[in-house]
């Protein structure tokens, strides 16, 4: 059973259809990488995988639960966390609250989920976070091993988020996404706008990641760089997979056809 | 010397308004909703505190801290099945739904307490006074004054210190990534009415405590809180107790010159404060 996989997963933005139909999957420990130009699709299939943005239930499986049709927080409740494209750091936290609040609400039901919960049983309904369980949110990753793998956060800790370089940024939202221990992590265009050493540094984070139980969907436009750390490869054009396969499988010609949609 | 009085009477006064402001600060500086009803919760707060003192024949203090979790529930169920509904890119429904709650509270009042105006009984405490030179300060004003503080130095420590404020910072920043984070925006949204509420309570106790009230105040104590929240500048809830004794300040100064001034004076000092600081003294993020 794969850990995540999609079925003919649609999306759409009121009247805007921008994904036709999608099958991806993840396997247990592997890394995957989502290539495609601009407006492919790309960050729809993460915002559908996150629950930003509803789907049905069917077309989503986790651990071979439905969860098309589950809300953002129940899903990151089940393990599966986000770095969203542009960061997206808090800029009212610190560095090091940025990070806390990743792991604040992991796992488990808080006082919150139980009065849903409750009400919604009191009411006949169906308990809204059942599907949340299963993930404790226990791990490896903590406040001690975040800033064992950035230490320049752990120096910055007290400054606001936002107050850092680019490349700063994007490892506090690694880490705050990792504060969660999930076993899926996505990585929305970690390298865009950095510069290539920065773009460097946080890609030789991603092996320890996977080697502490995540696995990983990346969105890159880099393709070189995509190839170099994925298992599998699924090129988007608009809205729809036009190739997959092994990076040792597949040619220049082939990504060239599925980037453009041109034969070669 | 009358002066130094008269000031010290406005500052102690501002506490009250300070109070007032308070919740709708919290409110607003989390989720950017106005709520016009919230002079009139703070009288429906009243009339809670007044039907427990009725009912079981107790203090008004002790009534309160019965209606707190009445007032806590209330906000927490009316942000989950009312506000959130209106909340969105637009401002428009926001105000009309809680403009319209106003209405529906002040005939809600009406109809079940009539028009007549009501008193909460303190006994010896409401003429209570310490002196301290040639000023003379009522213990009640002073009580309100500390409560004010109280209740942002709380609201701070909530805000910097707890789980919970990391949670109302973050959802105010960006509650789509906030969701990604495992926080459900319309929950944290709900306790922050709910807590709010317990704000309003408070008060609500020395509104109905200090002075009559009666179902249709309530505009009149929102206009107040609103002035301290922008003479504070948005967001600051410290900036709010400074725009609270600027009002009372100034109301006390204007009685003192004409007593026909005093509410005069309060909304002068608001417009010089937005004519010379548009966004307040005390603008978050400037």
């Amino acid at each position: 059973m794969a850990l995540l996989e999609t079925h003919g997963l649609t999306a759409r933005y009121g009247d805007f259809q921008a994904l036709f139909g999608v099958d991806i999957a993840l396997e247990p420990g592997e890394t995957v990488a989502i290539i495609g130009a601009n407006g492919a699709g790309k960050t729809t299939l993460m915002r559908s995988i996150t629950g930003v943005l509803n789907n049905d239930a069917a077309q989503i499986r986790h651990r071979g639960v439905e969860i098309g049709h589950l809300q953002a927080d129940t899903i990151m409740k089940r393990g599966i966390a986000m770095v969203p494209e542009g960061r997206r750091l808090f800029p009212s936290l610190t560095v090091e609250e940025n990070l806390i609040i990743g792991g604040q609400h992991k796992g488990g039901r808080d006082l919150g989920d139980r009065i849903d919960s409750f009400l919604c049983r009191l009411l006949g309904g169906p308990d809204p976070m059942e599907l949340a369980a299963g993930h404790d949110g226990s791990g490896y990753w903590s406040l001690d091993t975040v800033y064992d793998l950035f230490p320049i956060l752990k120096e910055r800790r007290h400054s606001p988020g936002t107050a850092l370089s680019g490349g700063q940024q994007q490892m506090v939202a690694i880490g705050r996404a990792l504060m969660s221990n999930p076993d899926i992590l996505l990585c929305d265009e970690i390298s865009l706008g950095l510069a290539p050493v920065v773009i460097k540094d946080i890609y030789q984070a991603l092996p320890r990641i996977k080697e502490n139980g995540a696995s990983l969907i990346v969105v890159e436009q880099d393709i070189g760089q995509a190839l170099k750390i994925a298992d599998r490869v699924y090129c988007l054009m608009e809205g729809r997979v036009t190739l997959e396969g092994r990076p040792s499988e597949i040619t220049r010609d082939d990504i060239h056809a599925a980037y453009f949609g041109e034969t070669a | 010397m009358i002066w130094i009085d008269t000031i010290v009477q406005g500052i102690l006064l501002g506490g009250l308004y300070a109070l007032f402001a308070a919740g709708l600060s919290l409110v607003f500086g989390i989720m950017r909703l106005v709520n016009l009803a919230h002079g009139d919760l703070i009288v429906l707060g009243s009339y809670v505190i007044l039907f427990v003192v009725s009912a079981l024949g107790i203090n008004p203090f002790l009534a309160a801290a019965l209606a707190a979790p009445v007032m806590f529930l209330l906000g927490w169920v009316l942000q989950k099945l009312v506000l959130n509904r209106t909340l969105g890119e637009d401002i428009l429904p926001p105000l009309l739904v809680t403009f319209g709650l106003s209405i529906v509270i002040q005939n809600g009042l009406l109809e079940g307490f009539s028009a007549d105006s009501q008193r909460m009984s303190l006994g010896a405490l409401e003429t209570a006074s310490v002196s301290l030179g040639p000023i003379t300060m009522g213990v009640m004003p002073l009580m309100t004054f500390a409560s004010a503080i109280l209740v942002i130095v709380a609201l701070n420590q909530l805000f910097y210190r707890t789980a919970i404020g990391r949670a109302f910072r973050a959802t105010s920043d960006d509650a789509t990534t906030a969701s990604l984070m495992g926080i459900r925006p319309d929950r944290v949204f709900a306790s922050a009415t709910a807590i709010a509420m317990l704000v309003v309570t408070i008060a609500a106790l020395y509104l109905g405590t200090r002075a009559n009230f009666d179902p249709s105040i309530g505009p009149a104590r929102l206009i107040y809180a609103f002035e301290a929240v922008i003479i504070g500048g948005l967001g600051s809830l410290w900036g709010t107790l400074i725009g609270g004794i600027i009002i009372g300040v100034a109301q006390t100064l204007g009685a003192a010159i004409n007593p026909e001034w005093q509410i005069l004076a309060g909304h002068v000092a608001f417009l010089i404060v937005l004519l010379v600081r548009p966004r307040g003294l005390f603008p978050k993020g400037a």
